[in-house]
């Protein structure tokens, strides 16, 4: 086992990946010369050559529909945002095009593409920095959702992804990039995409908690224990696919559920996985499912709104509480 | 249907005026535009000939430009106010009173306020992006509501909803500070066609930065303004650089200016550390644009600091960067005021002092402004106020 930051394990496996695959290309904003707007890709440049790791103007409704052709054209590759909130520029060519090309053309074309970058909130940016995007991708057929919450399966999974034959969104996040965490180094390592880490084990509620918001559920889990509860938490990693077996084992024993998500909660990932609880657990089920999301509204800037519009352990905490009737 | 546009402009406006020093005249071209009444009546061959002026600096004094010896004092105290502003601003993210992202307009104040001394504010409309608070200030904004946005508190421009990135002014016919790239500029094409609409003789600038010459939505802008014959002028600050990308690492094409041809509007460049070009240019092509002439003006400035505030600037080099500072506009106006026995030194100093008190004032006054309560979260995201939030 390494140590590596988050930012160093989403290199590592861009590296090995491009090092065994000379159709993979990066490009992006800022990834070759200026090594990345925060240092993903440092050194990349200099170890693969501006062949394939490729600056561009901003110009992202260009780049992504360019990955999109050169991989129904043969290529594969990965396409950095700097960050998500960007990638609406680009929607267009992700939703009309990456996600239903094979379909449109009969399964003749496939566009193993990877978009990524850092996305969700990442402090005092204000409305149009700080979206989380993952409802919004995870709503469109034809692509794959992707959104690790530590290092090491940043790792594995991002090999999965670059090696998935379908377009994949892989969210990152600009306040993760700093984190430390043991990575795997097996020779190969990769996690496959659609299967869920049941992180801890516990009999009294099921925490599902994805990317930053994981690390709520930890903490949340930590102060449970205290008091003598046991939370079960489940990293779901990949939205879509999204594993709802792995969520309704972990439902048939602890009967209720918290999930902790960062996007806005109308027609989000939250909504969805309740139903889908709802519709295969319902019997097992003691109380409502409860949810604890980023405020209905949009990212407000001043320091005391961010973080009130942001998810909150102690709001976690307090759920977990009442769906344990414990409060 | 490129016919379409072209019959109605040959009836309606047709644009063939010749190049002149300042004149803000369009160019004349030949093959796409001419001869070609029948489109399968092919020229012989395509020729572009097309002349813009260019704004130089040192060309125009405060009196060619139409502006007495109190607006150029009052033109100098805006430069300043800006500069001392966001540097007061720069020390405050220091010490952790202003957090996010923080982009600095220093070096390129000549643009805002040779902008604002062009154009009638509150009559005439101003956009641009994430580097706003020179746009804000040039047109009337204050240092105490501008500073206590910064500080994320009640009494500042947007109530501490927006930030740094986004300033708004709607009395001062500021439309914002707007933080996707390029993303404001169809707005600003919005903005004129209202003013188009309404007939209430307004123009609408829209500013942009050169890495925003790299989206489309510029593109698609320039066309619609030229197409509905928009009172618009679309501005490109061209500080060199897209944060560490220098222009011609992402631009096949560095003369701005040239894609206002393929848009047939007539364009402009500006030497934007000087503040009388600058003025000079935006009154010709305000002119132009009242008369239903949109125009793109590429402004030739610099930034002096990083892009934002953790830039380690490591694409240029020191000696540019000092070159550069040897043009700085402020420096140049202030030598223009005591050349022309317009003031003194001294006198200016003063004005400087008093300028920094201001600053020093809005930072107390950001301070001493109340962080927004917590209920305002759900304020102005609906018209309604019971909307049903979910909760
Ligand atoms: C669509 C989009 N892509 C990327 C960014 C990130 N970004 C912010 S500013 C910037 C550089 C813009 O440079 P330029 O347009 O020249 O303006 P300047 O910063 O020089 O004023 C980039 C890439 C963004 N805000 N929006
Ligand atoms: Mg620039």
């Amino acid at each position: 086992m390494a140590e590596l930051q988050f930012r160093e394990a989403i290199r590592a496996a861009m590296v090995e990946e491009m090092e065994r695959d000379d159709r993979i290309f990066l490009i992006g904003e800022e990834v070759a010369e200026y090594n990345g707007a925060y240092k993903v890709s440092e050194g990349m440049l200099e170890q693969f050559g501006a062949k394939r790791i490729i600056d561009t103007p901003i110009s992202e409704n260009g780049f992504s529909g360019l990955g999109i052709g050169a991989a129904m054209n043969g290529l594969r590759p990965i396409v950095e945002f700097m960050t998500f909130n960007f990638s609406f520029v680009a929607i267009d060519q992700i939703i009309n095009n990456a996600a239903k090309i094979r379909y449109m053309s009969g399964g003749q074309f496939k566009v193993p593409i990877v978009f990524r970058g850092p996305n969700g909130a990442a402090g005092q940016l204000a409305a149009t920095h700080n979206t989380s995007t993952e409802s919004i991708y995870a709503t469109i057929p034809g692509l794959k959702v992707v959104c690790p919450s530590n290092p090491n399966d940043a790792k594995g999974l991002l090999k999965a992804s670059i090696r998935d034959e379908n377009p994949v969104v892989f969210l990152e996040s600009e306040v993760m990039y700093g984190l430390k965490g043991e990575v795997s180094d097996e020779e190969d390592y990769v996690l496959p995409l659609g299967k869920a880490h049941v992180v801890r084990e516990g009999e009294d509620v099921t925490i599902v908690a994805h990317g930053k918001s994981y690390w709520i559920a930890l903490k949340v889990a930590d102060r449970l224990k205290e008091e003598g509860y046991g939370a079960e938490v489940i990293d779901p990693r990949t939205i879509r696919p999204f594993d709802i077996e792995t969520v309704v084992e972990s439902i048939k024993k602890t009967n209720r559920c918290v999930i902790i998500d960062e996007s806005n909660p109308f027609a989000s990932i939250s909504s969805e996985i309740a139903f889908q609880i709802q519709e295969r657990a319902f019997d097992w089920l003691d109380a409502p499912i409860a949810r604890i999301t980023a405020k209905d509204v949009p990212a407000p800037y001043a320091k005391n709104l961010i973080d009130y519009y942001m998810p909150q352990e102690d709001d976690a905490y307090e759920a977990c509480k009442r769906v344990m009737y414990a409060d | 249907m490129p016919m379409a546009k072209q019959a109605r402009k040959t009836a309606a406006s047709p644009r063939k005026t010749t190049a002149s020093k300042a004149g803000a005249g369009s160019g004349s071209s030949t093959g796409t535009k001419n001869g070609t009444e029948n489109p399968n009546d092919l020229p012989a061959e395509i020729k572009i000939d097309i002349t813009f002026p260019v704004y130089a600096a040192g060309a125009y004094s405060h009196k060619d430009v139409g502006v007495d010896e109190d607006t150029v004092m009052s033109m100098y105290r805006n430069m300043l106010l800006q500069r001392r502003f966001e540097e007061r601003a720069a020390q405050m993210y220091g010490k952790q009173k202003i957090a996010g992202f923080l982009h600095l307009y220093i070096g390129q104040e000549a643009i805002s306020t040779g902008t604002a001394t062009a154009i009638n504010i509150g009559q005439d409309s101003v956009i641009t992006a994430y580097r706003d608070h020179g746009h804000g200030l040039a047109l009337g904004m204050t240092a105490n509501e501008c500073m206590a946005e910064l500080f994320g508190r009640i009494d500042g421009s947007s109530r501490g909803k927006g930030g740094s990135m986004h300033y708004f002014s709607k009395k001062h016919g500021f439309f914002g500070g707007h933080g996707i790239v390029g993303a404001h500029v169809p707005v600003g094409i919005g903005i004129a066609f209202a003013h188009k609409y309404k007939e209430d003789g307004g123009v609408s600038i829209s500013f942009f930065g050169d890495g925003a010459v790299g989206q489309g939505a510029i593109h698609e802008a320039s066309n619609l303004a030229s197409l509905y014959d928009l009172p618009a002028i679309l501005v490109v600050e061209n500080n060199q650089y897209a944060m560490g990308t220098a222009i011609h690492r992402a631009f096949a094409e560095t003369q701005f200016t040239h894609h206002a041809v393929g848009y047939d509007m007539t364009a402009a460049l500006v030497d934007g550390m000087d503040v009388f070009a600058v003025t000079k240019a935006m009154q010709d092509h305000a002119k132009l644009a009242r008369e239903g002439k949109p125009s793109m003006l590429e402004i030739r400035t610099y930034r002096y600091r990083g892009h934002s505030m953790s830039d380690p600037q490591k694409y240029r080099t020191k000696e540019e960067l000092e070159a550069k500072q040897n043009e700085d506009p402020i420096i140049r106006l202030k030598k223009y005021i005591i050349d022309n026995g317009i003031s003194g030194a001294d006198a200016l100093d003063a004005m400087d002092d008093e300028v920094k008190q201001e600053v020093l004032d809005s930072v107390d006054f950001a301070d001493n402004s109340p962080v927004p309560d917590l209920s305002t979260i759900y304020e102005d995201v609906y018209e309604e106020d019971d909307y049903p939030y979910l909760a």
